[in-house]
């Protein structure tokens, strides 16, 4: 289990490096959040042959909706832990091969058809302790833009300077391992042994 | 003279910042211990970050940018004088609260789309009310994430599958969403009723403090076996493995019809928000689960 302190935006060679089980710490200009609703606008764009108001090639995409709020005309982010990633399996594939983002964040893990995709373009996906939205905030220093407001603010592009955000935990690699699927086998080898305790019938 | 409506609102303002940013102590204590517990990096890593962000939360901060959609859970007595103020009241705390302190707007209209802005709208917040003897106001903020919400069930068991047939429904949950609630969780389960008393009652079982164990002996051994059985998984702390799956496992059950066996699971994640306080008649108020510290 290693260490890494990167910035972005991230190079396809850098995000290989990575393995599961690493630690990350994520400085740069290139951070942005992404739930389902900015996931679809920015494939929408993408089919029209329409440029995303951000670079998204090397960029860190952390599924979030955050708690936001503005003071003296500033932005700032209060709180800004992850949401569940699953729900984002249905177009993260598509995403990763069209945008080339090298760090997807979020909580409990994607499916089997990001893993292929991770391995495919060259990214991984980061685990941030779940419900740690205070401590999310301290590493997400500035907000640049706040993008597509008419999604609401959770679900909203809001653009941001990271500054060792993290720690981030590497759960799914770009060699085709998942930390979640493993722990799925895991656990489901304990299922046996569990319901003859509680007396369950199979 | 107080203005009745005013105390309510104010007291509902600091009820809900206070559930946003400080766990309940008996919260943070289990955490804590869990800590302590585990022997395995990568968990040790996800409570360690835990309770950082407890830390920093208490500085006024929301732990957790899911802040929740608005629950209340009023007790009032039967000869509280200001019965008639408690509704709107709530309604104005929710968005005051939400601006100042501040709370993500999270009430969507699931017809025509749409965020309200300010954590209100049709039903939200929603008020569970209950009438009890006495003349004083009893007050529960509950805000209750999105995440955790999600992986609530409903049996509608045939009841020849008996006790072992609930224990498995709460087990095979668990194993379903693999810690994805933000584990640590706290389980609620409502048996009986019917669909939705079953829900119900599971639900309210997540405010027992951690160490109330049911008062009828049958029902805490269930209580204790499935939070042992629970944590024998190994799902551990956010899914990614440990020794602490769920803090506590809360049962509570209605009478049920011969037909049925219906059983509600729902489920908490380790940011376990809530507060409470008690208005008396005269308006004096008093804070159960965050008191306010003498300055």
């Amino acid at each position: 289990m290693a260490e890494y302190h990167l910035t972005t935006p991230i190079s396809e060679e850098d995000a290989r490096k990575l393995k599961a089980g690493d630690v990350v710490y994520v400085t740069g200009e290139h951070v942005y959040t992404a739930r389902d609703e900015a996931h679809e606008r920015a494939l929408e764009m993408y089919g029209r042959g329409e440029k995303p108001p951000v670079e998204f090639e090397g960029s860190v995409v952390y599924h979030v909706g955050p708690v936001a709020q503005k003071r003296d005309g500033k932005w700032y982010i209060v709180s800004a832990g992850p949401t569940t990633s699953i729900r984002m399996e249905l177009f993260e594939d598509e995403f990763l091969k069209k945008y080339k983002p090298r760090i997807i964040i979020g909580k409990g893990g994607m499916g089997p058809k990001t893993l292929a995709a991770l391995e495919e373009v060259g990214a991984v996906y980061c685990s941030f302790t779940g419900g740690c939205g205070a401590l999310a905030s301290q590493g997400l220093k500035e907000v640049r833009a706040y993008e597509w407001q008419d999604l609401g603010m959770p679900e909203a592009l809001w653009v941001i300077t990271a500054e060792e955000f993290g720690p981030l935990l590497v759960t799914m690699d770009s060699h085709g391992r998942s930390l979640h699927d493993e722990m799925d086998e895991k656990v489901e080898a304990k299922r046996k042994a569990i319901y003859a305790k509680l007396g369950i019938q199979q | 003279m107080k203005d009745p409506a005013q105390v309510i609102q104010d007291t509902t303002v600091r009820l809900l910042r206070m559930a946003a940013t400080k766990l309940p102590q008996d919260i943070e204590e289990a955490l804590k211990a869990a800590h302590k517990e585990e022997t395995e990096e990568i968990a040790k890593t996800q409570f360690a970050a835990i309770l950082k962000n407890i830390e920093i939360a208490a500085t006024g901060v929301p732990m957790c940018q899911d802040t929740g959609i608005m629950i209340f859970y009023v007790k009032v007595g039967n000869k509280f004088p200001f019965l008639g103020e408690i509704e709107s009241a709530l309604e104005k705390a929710t968005v005051e609260a939400t601006k100042k302190t501040p709370l993500r707007p999270n009430a969507v209209n699931p017809i025509v789309g749409g965020n309200s802005g300010d954590n209100t709208g049709r039903k939200i917040p929603w008020i569970n009310w209950d009438i009890v003897e006495g003349d004083s106001l009893e007050i529960t903020a509950f805000p209750k994430g999105g995440g955790s919400e999600n992986v609530a069930v409903l049996g509608m068991l045939k009841p020849g599958v008996g006790l072992a047939g609930v224990k498995k429904l709460v087990i095979d949950n668990a194993m379903n969403y693999m810690g994805k609630a933000c584990s640590p969780n706290i389980i609620g389960v409502g048996i009986g009723g019917g669909a939705d008393i079953a829900l119900k009652i599971a639900k309210k079982q997540l405010m027992r403090p951690l160490d109330d164990s049911h008062p009828e002996p049958e029902v805490a051994a269930i209580e204790d076996e499935l939070k042992k059985a629970l944590n024998a998984t190994g799902i551990g702390p956010m899914g990614l493995g440990g020794k602490t799956t769920v803090l506590g496992v809360k049962i509570d059950y209605a009478m049920r019809h011969p037909a049925s066996l219906p059983v509600g699971v729902a489920v908490q994640c380790w940011a376990a928000r809530r507060s409470t306080a008690v208005i008396s008649k005269d308006l004096e108020v008093e804070y159960l689960t965050h008191p306010v510290e003498e300055k």
